[in-house]
């Protein structure tokens, strides 16, 4: 049996921030099968950029970390450069956040996109002639004119189309979708996602969705992670992680996001801000703001251990404190 | 595009027609009547005296010599100098070889110079880029009479590795080495400059997001570095290029003088100390135009650097 | 943003260049240009020797116990020209930076707060005197006045006004902008009197540490053109007239006479450099 895509394995990243090292990880875990689509939950200061940007050994200079990344079995963080540079461009790929930031405004859209390919060695032509299949393959119109244009001269929902054709292009069995939407108008979101899942469904590759958004993770994702201040809290199939959460953090996103529904609850907001690992407190980072916290959560930082269908770091998970 | 460059030529124009204006009367605001003023420091023999008046048309109205100067200069007509008893021209023609060689060469020593320290400070944070700092924050303060004593005294005297002032050279080989070090103490304070931009626009390119977007597609880090960091860094770095290269046509004077150089800055020092009037006038002129034709050439460069830049007023302002 | 009533009418100007704040680099510099200003004020005092005394047995004489930095080719003493050499050393930038300062406020607030066709006449006038280089525009003034000190500084004082002009025109049409202004002149105080009671107090730090950048550029630029002999005339005592006279020492051997006023123009430039951007620094911080 084939070694599975993507494990990551109580990942623990630390900063060198002055003297004193600033952690950002602490034993992050989750794993992606090819085809599956797997979401990553998080507020700001969570930790799933550097979790995510660790999968292409992109971390920080200096950073320290305790853990594996494998993908297809082999360790990505004791890669030589050399093979990083593989990894990158034929195994896994990255749809960034803003496009305009990704996508460097002073050459054409085509140098984008056959960048990857030519530095694999691929001749040009053969990279043109792939870059303009690629780009038909997300909708956009004129391929061959379009490959002449500059950046500026594109929408932001057609930029991130051409971000995620170039993530395509080394045919990676991996996609990591880092807020693929967050930087777009509402409308657009809703087309930038189906192009994403369309192929992603056609290609059978991995995904890995980046988001704060909940509800978008629900609408594409089999699986979700959620992380709070460095670490995974709660991991459970889509449905379930909806009708039944075990984590009361992941109660608390799910209670204030506001719905359309008449008979649904007013949103009901979490007290207090998201904190990142180096801000947390020992035992629980959630503990401060949780409502349903005991002296013994500030005591040890609970582990992730089964409950139901899924995992909960959360010491009272089978105690039914949550509806 | 062609409306652009329209606009640009004919603001060049307007600077060139209010300079010669003022180059011109200058002669008038000059204390004492303005034959006396051409002729100082020279005998003033009646003949002298017609001939300058003739030269100037100073028994005409002031708008009316102006103009007839204005047209002579067109002409490529200077005039003749005072104190070489010459046509201005000629004068200034034969000199100019020498000048655009020194400034060629100190061009090319700053840009390259200025940037590949700026590229290496970039690149190399800690101790390198400390030493850069310093070295260039010197060099800043350093004006090129200044670098030219020290050159002097320590290659010249010193070392013996060059030739010392006023020396002259055969050969393009021979002229490179004697101009070596005039070239140099020219190139020192404007490569400190450009050095000192390249390293901040290229810290700020190695902080943008498309920067690791690229290493993030297995791009070698030397090709991000060419195609995306330097490749950024460049509208500052040309810009400022730009301003320092103009630069050099002024500062060429002095170092032509530190170094007795036989150029167009030493005649335009002599001429001044001469009062050769003629002459100034000319270079002055000369030297505007190099500066304004520079700059615009600077400005017409930007789209080619920036797609996003478009030569409207308001973007070229 | 700050709101309407609690922005600050006026921030004293000692408080916001508070001093030793900003690191040793920065007390180094501002101790070191004090220094020299004590010099130039007291040089008549403390000079061994007589600047301008000539004594040619005592030609390109070495350190020693008599003159302690040498003499040079006419046998003037180094040291005691250099004492008196930072008097035209640091009037001439002051008289620069001075004017342009005063001018550059003036002609920029009009720009800025005028607008219309004042500011697109002032911003044409400023991009033809960028237009031509400041040196030259002073070799032009020399060759019709003659040289000295008078020539180089007007001329470079016009010839930097533009600089400070376009920085003042920017800062004031910012700070037009601002809603603690615009409330005085709805109620009715008269331009002149907002200007100089509120505006200007509020851009000077800005204007200032520009200016104290400007001075070492001024500082360069003057002994350039004392160097080709344009400015102050021998036999007085100026840094750039002495590396000139300097130079022909040099091929003799003795280095003194050109290097020691060179080290003290770059040493007084870096210094001038290090206090203007100190301030700026000081100032960029406070704003955030």
């Amino acid at each position: 049996m084939a070694p599975p895509l993507l494990e990551i394995d109580r990942l623990t990243v630390r900063l060198p921030a002055g003297r004193a090292a600033r952690p950002i990880l602490d034993g992050v875990s989750l794993s992606v099968a090819p085809g599956e689509t797997v979401g990553l939950v998080g507020e700001s200061g969570s930790g799933k950029s550097v979790a995510c940007r660790s999968i292409l050994g992109l971390l920080p200079q200096g950073a320290r970390t305790e853990g594996e990344v494998r993908v297809r079995g082999a360790d990505v963080l004791t890669r030589d450069r050399a093979a990083l540079r593989r990894l990158r461009s034929r195994q896994v790929a990255m749809v960034f956040q803003d496009p305009r930031a990704a996508v460097n405004p002073l050459h054409r859209i085509g140098d984008f996109l056959t960048e990857g390919l030519r530095a694999a060695g691929t001749p040009a032509e053969r990279a043109t002639a792939r870059a303009t299949e690629l780009l038909e393959a997300v909708g956009i119109q004129d391929p061959r004119a379009a490959l002449r244009r500059h950046p500026h001269e594109f929408s932001g929902g057609m930029l991130q189309r051409v971000v995620i054709a170039a993530a395509l292009a080394g045919e990676p069995e991996l996609l990591i979708a880092d807020e693929p939407t967050t930087a777009l108008d509402v409308t657009t979101q809703a087309e930038v996602i189906a192009v994403l899942t369309r192929l992603q469904a056609e290609r059978g590759t991995g995904l890995l969705f980046v988001t704060h958004d909940l509800e978008l993770a629900a609408a594409v994702c089999d699986r979700i992670h959620v992380m709070y201040a460095g670490r995974i809290v709660e991991t459970r199939a889509t449905d379930d992680l909806f009708a039944h959460p075990r984590h009361p953090y992941t109660a608390g996103l799910l209670a204030c996001t506001p719905r359309i529904d008449p008979h649904a609850p007013p949103p009901r907001p979490v007290p207090g801000r998201p904190l990142s690992l180096a801000e947390a407190p020992p035992g629980c980072a959630f503990a401060p703001r949780c409502a349903f916290a005991e002296p013994r959560c500030s005591a040890e930082p609970p582990e992730l251990r089964p409950h139901g269908d899924g995992l909960a770091a959360c010491l009272r998970a089978d105690e039914g404190i949550l509806p | 595009m062609a409306r652009y460059l329209l606009g640009r030529l004919l603001g060049l124009a307007a600077v060139l027609l209010v300079t010669s204006f003022l180059v011109f009367s200058a002669v008038h605001l000059a204390p004492g009547d303005p034959v006396s003023f051409l002729l100082k420091g020279h005998p003033a023999t009646p003949e002298a005296r017609a001939a300058i008046t003739a030269q100037y048309h100073l028994d005409q109205p002031f708008l009316v010599q102006y103009l007839k100067w204005l047209g002579n200069v067109l002409n490529g007509d200077f005039g003749r100098s005072v104190q070489f008893r010459q046509d201005v021209g000629p004068l200034i023609g034969s000199r100019l070889p020498g000048t655009a060689l020194l400034i060629g060469y100190a061009a090319v020593l700053v840009c390259v110079g200025g940037v590949l320290t700026g590229v290496l400070a970039a690149l190399r944070p800690g101790l390198v880029d400390r030493v850069v700092l310093i070295g260039t924050g010197v060099a800043t303060a350093t004006p090129p009479f200044v670098t030219a004593i020290g050159l002097v005294s320590l290659f010249a005297v010193q070392l013996g590795w060059f030739p010392g002032p006023g020396s002259t050279g055969t050969g393009l080989g021979g002229r490179l080495h004697q101009l070596t070090l005039p070239a140099v103490a020219l190139a020192v304070t404007l490569a400190g400059l450009l050095a000192r931009v390249t390293r901040s626009a290229m810290l700020d390119e190695l902080a943008r997001e498309h920067v690791e977007v690229a290493r993030s597609r297995g791009v070698p880090e030397r090709v991000v570095i060419r195609r995306h960091v330097l490749r950024g860094a460049l509208g500052p770095i040309v810009t400022v290029g730009g301003t320092t290269l103009a630069g050099l046509l002024v500062s060429t004077s002095i170092v032509e003088t530190a170094f007795n150089v036989t150029g167009v800055g030493q005649l335009l020092v002599q001429s001044v100390t001469a009062k050769d009037f003629p002459v100034v006038q000319a270079v002055t002129l000369l030297t505007v135009l190099g500066f304004v034709l520079v700059n615009l050439a600077v400005d017409l460069l930007a789209p080619l650097i920036d797609p996003r830049v478009s030569l409207t007023r308001a973007g070229a302002a | 943003m700050t709101s309407l009533l609690t922005r600050p009418v006026r921030r004293p100007l000692l408080r916001r260049l508070r001093l030793l704040g900003n690191g040793p680099l920065f007390t180094a510099a501002v101790l070191l240009l004090g220094a020299l200003v004590l010099v130039a004020v007291l040089a008549p005092l403390i000079a061994p020797y007589d600047p301008e005394a000539l004594d040619l047995r005592s030609s390109l004489v070495g350190t020693g116990a008599d003159h302690l930095l040498g003499t040079d080719q006419s046998g003037r003493d180094v040291l005691s020209r250099l004492l008196y050499g930072a008097r035209t050393g640091l009037l001439g930038p002051l008289l620069v930076v001075g004017l342009s300062t005063v001018l550059g406020l003036l002609v920029g607030t009009l720009a800025g707060w005028r607008g219309g066709w004042v500011d697109a006449l002032l911003s044409r006038a400023f991009d033809l005197v960028f237009s031509v280089p400041g040196l030259l525009v002073a070799i032009m003034f020399v060759a019709v006045s003659g040289p000295g000190l008078t020539a180089p500084v007007v001329a470079m004082a016009v010839a930097y006004t533009p600089y400070v002009g376009r920085l003042v025109r920017g800062l004031a049409r910012q700070e037009k902008a601002r809603p603690y202004l615009e409330s005085y002149r709805v109620q009715g105080w008269s331009d002149w009197t907002i200007c100089t009671r509120h505006l200007l107090p509020n851009i000077a730090p800005t204007v200032l540490a520009q200016s104290a950048i400007n001075f070492g550029y001024a500082l360069m630029d003057l002994a350039a053109l004392s160097f080709l002999g344009f400015g102050v005339q021998p036999p007085a005592a100026d840094w750039g007239a002495m590396i000139n006279d300097g130079e022909s020492a040099l091929q003799q051997g003795a280095m003194l006479p050109a290097l020691a006023p060179s080290v003290c123009i770059v040493l007084a430039v870096v210094a001038f450099g290090i206090v203007g951007e100190g301030i700026a620094d000081r100032l960029a911080r406070r704003e955030r």
